[in-house]
């Protein structure tokens, strides 16, 4: 087909490639054994979850006073975890609905990656709110079915009740574009190994498709319908969740610029989130040719963009409240800045506002080293962000009587180093039996054939 | 056949021509309707631009399952919510209204999305026949890898194969077989 494009920019995969070759090359580190590199990850990232695992029984068994809160800070690591995971998610689903919208086809490379990365963190997301719970047994309460206690039922002013249903709608359309999106690979998967289980499973998940171009057809508009449909849930997760907040009348939380300051910071963390794991997997899986310093450099294009929006609400947060002449907004900000915990604050604005800068520049862009180091920096300016809103905002309320201080114990420690080696384990298990890119969409985008 | 139940009715032959470019199985496709022959389907590993118009398709109707799939969703969660909060068991929550319309939003619009996409896929898995453990048929063992494969079905008395089969071979065709069907009611 010609197009005008692709005489004029770099081609989206280099070395012009045909299709056969694609197959190979994505599926090649499939039919390998794990490299040594690997299994030295997967024993890192499962001691961590078992690290986890340990501390969420013990909590559970003993009850939540094992963490550090008090009756001043009452939200602090499990709820910035909360938030933190969800954001991360958020990249996902940006890519993957969207770029698919805006028609940028460099996200083909990136986006199958990303939606894993979507689901996993939504999965870690959601352990903090149930074990908070503190009976966590009894969290099928949170859902509205006839019940033996009256029904009583859930009360849908709540943004606590919002959140449940956003974040589990979240979970259950990413999982179906995910999975959607993935049945041609899975027929391609089928059709290329030998007999056993490896090929059961795939051709069970493929559902028996044949690439029949009537069904292509559907299949297209279904990927449109959802890209359309998972497009207003990634601001509308995000701003759920900053509703938990703003509803409230804590100083620093009852504002009304929080969602949309939510929604940029989440697609901000969760892209930079994406960078740290696509720069790995593209080394260690030699996935030079795909995941290109093209595909890199657009997204630190949006690291700097949405980091720009990210700084612009830190500043308006601050203008907001010393412009409101309300004396307890102007105290949580100042004491943000100079307060007990505001080495936390110096972090966040260290490694969100200053450290993407380096991004302006194309050498920057173009060093995966330096663009690694950034995105690992924001991925901690990010849970920091989550830990200023919330603790600092908490532990100084209206009545000084009621100030106190904020210290984890090594359980909350615990719980987050297992949050990590939850997403690392499904992660690295993701890329040891599914397509880490999207075959039948790369193909669609190579240059060779095209004249 | 005679004796048992089933009915020997007749053969259903078909022209299976694979291709290894896009522009190829474009240029085929267009060519094939243009003379007027029965495609039955053409088999790609991706979803090749145009050609739903090569082989003049009608663009699909699932948007209408998901807009009134979405719609009924949404109706029935302002319905559900509304007859909770204020007519099954009303609580007073920090004397809020019974009906709290603009807080029933978040919620209706999140099952909305919910109803519309999970209909969407279900329609076009059911509709499609892609069930879980369902085998496929393939029409060449590489339409899943690098192969495209268009797949005329020989309706006409006057059909040639060995026309077809050259023009197909002409316009870049790897191979061109005839596949026959038994049917049988």
């Amino acid at each position: 087909m010609v197009s005008v494009g692709a005489t004029i920019h770099d081609p989206l995969i280099l070395g012009d490639k045909t299709p056969s070759v694609v197959t190979k090359d994505i599926c090649s580190s499939l039919d390998r054994g794990p490299a040594l590199s690997w299994w030295v990850a997967i024993t890192i990232s499962s001691t961590m979850l078992l690290l986890g695992l340990v501390a969420v029984g013990y909590q559970v068994a003993t009850g939540i006073g094992t963490w550090g809160l008090n009756n001043t800070v009452g939200w602090a690591f499990d709820i910035t975890n909360f938030v933190f995971w969800v954001g991360i998610g958020h990249a996902g689903t940006l890519i993957s609905a969207v770029l698919f919208l805006f028609r940028q086809k460099w996200r083909t490379s990136v986006n199958r990656a990303a939606e894993a990365m979507t689901i996993f963190a939504v999965i870690c997301a959601g352990i903090f709110p149930l074990i908070h719970m503190g009976r966590p047994w009894l969290a099928h309460w949170m859902a509205p079915y006839p019940n033996t206690r009256g029904p009583l039922w859930i009360n849908f002013r709540s943004p606590l009740v919002w959140d449940f249903f956003a974040i589990s709608t979240y979970f259950t359309i990413s999982f179906v574009f995910w999975y959607v999106g993935m049945i041609p690979d899975m027929a391609t998967l089928r059709d290329r190994l030998k007999a056993g289980w490896r090929r059961s499973v795939a051709g069970f998940l493929s559902l028996g498709w044949n690439g029949s171009f009537r069904t292509w057809l559907h299949y297209e508009t279904v990927y449109l319908l959802l890209a359309g449909l998972a497009t207003p849930l990634v601001p509308s997760v995000h701003t759920i969740v900053s509703w938990d907040f703003a509803t409230s009348v804590i100083p620093g939380w009852h504002t009304t610029i929080l969602p949309p300051y939510f929604v940029a910071g989440a697609i901000f963390s969760g892209m930079s989130m994406v960078l740290s794991l696509m720069l790995i997997a593209r080394k260690t899986m030699h996935l030079e040719d795909y995941i290109t310093v093209k595909h890199v450099g657009a997204m630190c294009k949006i690291l700097i963009a949405t980091g720009g929006m990210v700084a612009m609400a830190y500043l308006t947060e601050f203008v907001t409240a010393l412009y409101s002449n309300s004396e307890y907004e102007q105290f949580a900000f100042m004491n943000r800045a100079l307060g007990p915990l505001c080495w936390s604050y110096w972090i966040m604005v260290g490694c969100n506002i200053l450290s993407p800068q380096i991004l302006w520049f194309k050498a920057a862009r173009s060093n995966m080293l330096v663009v690694f180091v950034v995105t690992i920096f924001i991925n901690i300016g990010m849970w920091f962000e989550r830990f200023v809103i919330i603790v600092t905002s908490l532990h100084r309320d209206y009545l000084p009587s009621n100030w106190t201080g904020y210290a984890p114990t090594w359980i909350e420690i615990a719980t987050l180093v297992g949050s990590f080696g939850l997403f690392l384990t499904l992660f690295l298990m993701f890329c040891r039996f599914i397509p880490v890119i999207a075959i039948a969409e790369v193909k669609g985008v190579l240059s060779h054939g095209r004249k | 056949m005679a004796g048992s139940k089933t009915k020997y009715v007749g053969d259903r032959r078909f022209l299976l021509a694979v291709f290894t470019s896009e522009a190829d199985i474009l240029a085929a496709t267009t060519d094939a309707r243009e003379r007027g022959l029965t495609i039955a389907d053409v088999y790609t590993p991706y979803a090749v631009h145009g050609l739903d118009k090569a082989m003049a398709l009608r663009p699909s109707r699932l948007p209408w399952v998901c807009f009134a799939l979405g719609l009924a969703g949404a109706g029935f969660k302002v319905w559900f919510e509304f007859w909770t909060s204020a007519s099954d068991w009303p609580i007073n929550v920090g004397g809020k209204p019974w009906n709290s319309l603009p807080a029933f939003v978040p919620v209706t619009f999140e099952v909305m999305v919910l109803f519309a996409a999970l209909s969407t896929v279900a329609a076009f898995l059911l509709g499609r026949r892609l069930l879980p453990g369902r085998r496929a048929k393939l029409a060449s063992p590489g339409v899943t890898d690098n192969e495209f494969a268009l797949v005329i079905e020989e309706t006409d008395a006057s059909f040639c194969k060995d026309e077809v089969s050259a023009r197909f071979r002409e316009m870049g065709a790897t191979s061109v077989e005839e596949r026959v069907e038994q049917e049988s009611i």
